[in-house]
């Protein structure tokens, strides 16, 4: 039951938890277009307090609590808000907790969702905090292979970009650990897996680290491809010798199975070719979907009557 | 004569014994001496349990549960005598609490708790040998002299 639970991090939930999210999510899917008349969440109001732009997945989080018929208060620009100006954010979370139902945070620091979690009596759902956690992404990246391939267990899934910063991928391969697949990790040298993460994972699923994309594109069934940042290489001409050695090209995407997907957490710069987007295992757009049913699905379960 | 009797003995105070030899002035470190407080300290003297151990022993001063939590941090097997009127009244070893709430400063400066938020720092044990805890915030670990130099 995750009736006025908060979210932090994927471990909070059990296998039982993400079956009845993914099962709800595809009641979401099937009654998108009722759902607003219904309003499950009429007269509730969801506040999200974004003090790191993350466009993408506020709009998600206000579109979906908006398809339930609930309201939605947003914290303007967080460097121009009364709050976030020396405040802290416990104080902040004391206030706002009392104007709304539920509350989203995304914070620059690891471990703020936590402790607005603590200072709130109203669920809070962590929307990413600094490197850490952003369970709700997850969700969708899970929930995206349950759909399309129909099971997450017995597969073989390849990660290849940024995996030393890249919140996303450390996430996803905690996530993982419930399951039964093969992980193939692609990076550049300066990239790799941190082993604060590293060690949490290594015992409990089949992991290979491998350089290059060739080993294993043909027999992965996810290749879920993530951003290499050009910030995190001091000589540029780095960055611009290596982000051609790891981009999806058409031609790449050919080598795979029949029925293997490409994802990607978006946004995306260079990484994979526009070309790719056409073809049938392109479903980073249909995965960025899905964070709408994902995302109604947890706000009904969370702060629903 | 028996060698840890080259430390003198003290009326009233108490005796950290059993700290693993070079850390004495760690431990000495996180306690507050004040002028009341003469203390002798032993380092490396020759012991039967750990071959070479440290000894610190602090005239009219004891130890509060606090200071007892840091010490279990620096040696976790250090042994506690409490003396008074040069008579052990009573002896017990540190113990490394399972929960380790508001003496030790997170290492990671991108954890919330470093950010002036009204809150202790909170750790979990996660292993004993060697000694490595957990921020309960940020998850990320911390092992032996990173945790003695965030004391
Ligand atoms: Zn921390």
């Amino acid at each position: 039951m995750l009736k006025n639970k908060s979210l932090i991090s994927v471990s909070d939930l059990d296998e039982g938890d993400i079956e009845n999210i993914f099962e709800k999510a595809d009641y979401m899917c099937q009654n998108m277009n009722n759902m607003r008349q219904n309003e499950p969440m009429k007269l509730k109001i969801l506040a999200t307090l974004f003090y790191e732009p993350s466009t993408r997945t506020r709009l998600s989080f206000e579109s979906a609590m908006e398809r339930l018929g609930g309201y939605v208060i947003s914290m303007a620009d967080s460097k121009t808000s009364s709050f976030s100006k020396g405040e802290t954010l416990a104080d902040t979370i004391r206030i706002v907790e009392s104007y709304a139902d539920i509350i989203v945070i995304r914070h620059p620091l690891e471990g703020a969702a936590l402790l607005a979690s603590r200072f709130s009596s109203k669920p809070v759902i962590n929307a990413g905090d600094g490197s850490g956690e952003h369970p709700t992404q997850t969700l969708v990246d899970l929930y995206t292979i349950k759909k399309e391939l129909g099971d997450i267990d017995n597969k073989e899934i390849t990660i290849i970009g940024d995996l030393k910063y890249g919140r996303t991928v450390h996430s996803l391969l905690l996530a993982l650990t419930r399951y039964n697949v093969k992980i193939n990790l692609v990076s550049p040298s300066n990239l790799k897996l941190p082993d604060y993460v590293y060690k949490e994972i290594k015992n409990k699923l089949d992991i290979n680290i491998i350089n290059d994309l060739e080993q294993s594109i043909e027999q992965s069934d996810v290749l879920y491809v993530t951003r290499i940042q050009k910030e995190r290489f001091t000589d540029k001409n780095e960055y611009y010798k290596l982000i051609g050695s790891y981009k999806i090209t058409k031609d790449e995407a050919e080598k795979m199975k029949e029925n293997s997907i490409i994802m990607h957490p978006l946004p995306r710069i260079d990484e994979i070719d526009a070309d790719v987007d056409f073809m049938k295992k392109a479903k980073y757009f249909k995965q960025a979907s899905y964070g709408i049913p994902i995302r109604m699905a947890l706000i009904s379960m969370i702060a629903g009557d | 004569m028996d060698k840890t009797l080259k430390i003198s003995k003290i009326k009233d105070g108490t005796v950290i014994d059993h700290i693993p030899a070079g850390k004495a002035l760690k431990v000495l470190n996180i306690l507050n001496i004040c002028e009341n407080n003469s203390i002798s300290i032993g380092i490396r003297v020759s012991s039967s349990k750990m071959k070479e151990k440290d000894v610190i022993k602090i005239e009219n001063r004891f130890l509060e549960k606090i200071e007892l939590d840091k010490i279990s941090m620096i040696a976790p097997r250090a042994s506690i005598s409490i003396i008074k009127n040069y008579d052990i009244i009573e002896k017990f070893s540190v113990d490394l609490p399972q929960k380790i709430m508001g003496i030790l400063k997170c290492n990671n400066q991108n954890c919330i708790t470093n950010s002036g938020e009204p809150v202790d720092s909170e750790f979990n044990l996660v292993s004993s040998s060697p000694l490595t805890v957990k921020c309960a915030y940020c998850k990320r670990e911390m092992s032996d002299n990173e945790i003695i130099n965030n004391l």
